[in-house]
């Protein structure tokens, strides 16, 4: 059947399994709420969150409140030790020194997304927090997709908003966990008693969609942690990831154009590979480096493999990579003693196990 | 409210769908959802619970508080009892809005309606707003990845055109370590039966690969939202434009049904059109014809002697671009049938693309 022919324990994947151990012990300390907009519920689910900490013993502070609060949550407050902001000149910053000499169980802070005045000992509240949770302090923190560094051109594209304070992305895809906020935004815009035009809603929703799928990315590094640590090494993936394999021969141009455009449609994953051959002549040398310039061009992760057998390569490739469909071109020209005893195609698809196979002529 | 002005000579406006959207039961899906039905109830509205499980969860309980409930029906069945949504006192009272848990519930024999989500659409129908809950791994398409993913074949799915007809789509959202902490306190099921589930379903990466799936699920439900509303000139990149028509072929394998689910998904995810060729055979073409109907795919019955003639030609006399077959069988001489038949097919197809669907199994199945 189709078992892996090499067992030795793969170095990389040992490496990943102490890499995901030492992140399970160490930096088992941040947490965000991400929402797609202020007003989305992230205040409630953090201090309920907080409440049920408390309630289970933990031994809770809170260390920064947005300056409005609905009457729930400043009711909810009460229950709470809190360490104010401290105040310096041009504003307000989080007392490290205070939270560090406190030493609480979890601190929670209400928006991480802030500069901190001149002068102060970190030029914005995200590298505090990082402060705090060197010092093995649990933090649980808030933010608004907006507020990301990466995503700031094209979320003010959307809402034609300019956005001053932003966290860079690493600090969300590298916090232990992150929960979305999700309400829809005809009830956002409700909430806040705005006026829910079309356009309006319709602006929400892509915010909306961009802060589903950052998690969902966060959630599937997760994902590969999870299994190596466990010594799991599935061939499934949660999401597409499509394989174009490149031939010489193959019409790329169809090919690429068909796996862009699945892969977009999918929010999922373009890989493009080509197997070295020996003695290529120069025009299909050419046609060759065309469509793996046409790959990249694209953005597709592109990939040059060696190996002996062109088959078996692509799939111990497609294996290791989770792929979920893989591309290929078939040449119409194959001889009726290569169909009878079953060309390359044949050993594709059959040793393809849990694999999409789409075939495109040449 | 609205609803009484109706005359029953006058068809109701229909009402709306929202779906709130979780990856395992304990995320806080009906939490969330009587959350909501509490806030309306305080500003002015009609609401009732319509079917409500308490899984002995105090704080969802106490969410129930100040909303009518409107009391289950008791159905015989072989000498045993149970209850159900009742679904003609729904009716009857028209309330605005209807709460009603596990969309994917089937009903005891006896009830109207086989499934809980056409209990649902009996309601829309009649004008009421529903809010419902349900898990990503219930959606029909997804069937075989949860399997790959899960090692369990769900049996209770929901047709993903159900989902398709909500207003809005919302993730219920929770950490895989967080529900675990609650399972293990015995929050989601009494502890007894935490410990089975546990056993496979609630493994932490099993758990963070369907909260990925509900991720992406529900990011894609809000897109198609999305991409309706913008101005026509704007959906540029957007699904409509390409006008792919898929084709399913669909022959007695093992594999037929999971063939189905696959390009029904690809098609929703492509914005195309899916149709169904059959050729008739045993049990698992009329299975996985019927559930080609349940999700809305049209099916045409092929007659001929040279299956993989009449549907090249069938296909390309409907401009079809994507053909789905589904994988041979590597056993003996139906691997060899199979494979020339899917040779056969590609060979003529040429400009069509044909995609040969993978068996999705269990892990180390």
């Amino acid at each position: 059947m189709g078992g892996r022919p090499d067992l030795r324990p793969d170095p990389e994947l040992l490496l990943r399994q102490v890499m995901a151990e030492e992140r399970a012990t160490v930096r088992e300390r941040l947490k965000i709420f991400l929402g797609y907009a202020s007003g989305v519920g992230k205040t409630m689910r953090m201090l309920e969150e907080a409440r049920r900490r408390q309630d289970r013993g933990e031994d809770v502070v809170i260390a920064a409140v947005q300056p409005k609060l609905g009457t729930e949550a400043a009711a909810l407050l009460g229950r709470f030790e809190v360490i104010p902001l401290r105040a310096v000149p041009g504003g307000e910053v989080l007392d490290v020194d205070a939270i560090l000499a406190r030493r609480p169980g979890v601190c929670f802070i209400d928006g991480v997304a802030y500069d901190n005045p001149p002068g102060s000992r970190h030029a914005a509240r995200w590298q505090d927090v990082e402060e705090l949770v060197e010092h093995g302090i649990t933090l649980v923190t808030s933010l608004n997709i907006q507020h990301i560094e990466e995503e700031r051109e094209r979320t003010e594209r959307i809402t034609g908003k300019r956005v001053l304070q932003t966290v860079p992305k690493r600090f969300v895809t590298q916090a232990d966990e992150i929960v979305v906020v999700d309400v829809p935004s005809d009830m956002l815009l409700q909430r806040s008693g705005e006026h829910a035009d079309p356009d309006r809603a319709r602006r929400m929703g892509e915010l909306r969609e961009m802060t589903l799928l950052l998690a969902a990315e966060v959630v599937d590094r997760q994902l590969e942690e999870a299994l190596h640590a466990q010594g799991a090494d599935p061939v499934w993936s949660a999401h597409e990831r499509i394989l174009v394999c490149l031939t010489p021969h193959a019409n790329a141009g169809r090919m690429l154009a068909s796996g862009k455009r699945n892969a977009d449609r999918f929010r999922g994953d373009l890989l493009v590979a080509y197997v070295e051959q020996p003695g290529l002549s120069p025009e299909a040398q050419t046609r060759l480096q065309n469509g793996l310039r046409e790959a990249q061009a694209l953005g597709a992760a592109v990939e040059v493999l060696a190996g002996e057998d062109p088959i078996d390569t692509i799939l111990q490739f497609a294996r290791a990579n989770r792929i979920t469909q893989i591309f290929v071109g078939h040449s119409l020209r194959e001889t009726l003693w290569r169909r009878w005893i079953g060309g390359p195609l044949d050993r594709l698809i059959r040793g393809a196990e849990g694999m999409d196979v789409r075939i495109f002529p040449h | 409210m609205s609803a009484y002005s109706h005359t029953d000579a006058l068809r109701p406006e229909r009402g709306k769908l929202k779906i709130y959207l979780g990856y395992a039961a304990g995320v806080g899906k009906t939490y969330q959802m009587l959350d909501e039905g509490q806030a309306l109830t305080r500003s002015g509205h009609e609401v009732v619970i319509g079917y409500f499980e308490p899984h002995g969860r105090k704080d969802t309980i106490a969410k129930t508080e100040g909303i009518e409930l409107i009391p289950r029906r008791i159905i015989e069945y072989r000498g045993s009892t149970f209850e159900e949504m009742d679904v003609p006192s729904i009716l009857a009272r028209r309330p605005e809005i209807c709460l009603v848990d596990e969309l994917p519930h089937t009903n005891v024999p006896g009830a109207e309606r086989v499934k809980r989500w056409e209990d649902v659409i009996a309601l829309l129908e009649a004008g009421i707003d529903v809010f419902s809950t349900v898990n990503v791994q219930h959606l029909e398409s997804l069937n075989d990845q949860v399997l790959q993913i899960t090692g369990v074949r769900v049996r209770e799915t929901v047709p993903d055109w159900v989902l398709r007809q909500a207003e809005e789509v919302v993730m219920v959202d929770v950490t895989p370590r967080a529900l675990l902490n609650r399972l293990q306190r015995g929050v989601v099921y009494p502890s007894d039966k935490a410990r089975r589930a546990m056993d496979f379903f609630f493994k932490e990466s099993t758990l963070v690969a369907l909260r990925e799936l509900a991720l992406r699920e529900t990011a894609h439900e809000v897109n198609v939202r999305v991409v309706d509303m913008a101005p026509r000139l704007q959906r540029a990149s957007s699904a409509a434009v390409g006008g792919e028509r898929l084709l399913v072929f669909v022959t007695e394998s093992a594999g037929a049904e999971a063939l189905v689910r696959r390009a029904r998904r690809v098609a929703d995810y492509l914005g195309a059109e899916c149709y169904a060729v059959y050729v008739r055979a045993g049990e698992q073409v009329e299975r996985a014809v019927a559930l080609a109907r349940r999700l809305q795919i049209e099916t045409r019955e092929l007659e001929a002697d040279d299956r993989a003639l009449a549907l090249v030609e069938f296909a390309r006399n409907h401009q079809v671009t994507h053909l789905f077959v589904a994988r041979p069988r590597y056993t003996g001489l139906r691997w060899l049938i199979g494979r020339n038949l899917v040779h056969r097919i590609v060979r003529m197809a040429k400009e069509i693309e044909v995609i040969v669907v993978a068996g999705r199994s269990a892990p180390g199945g």
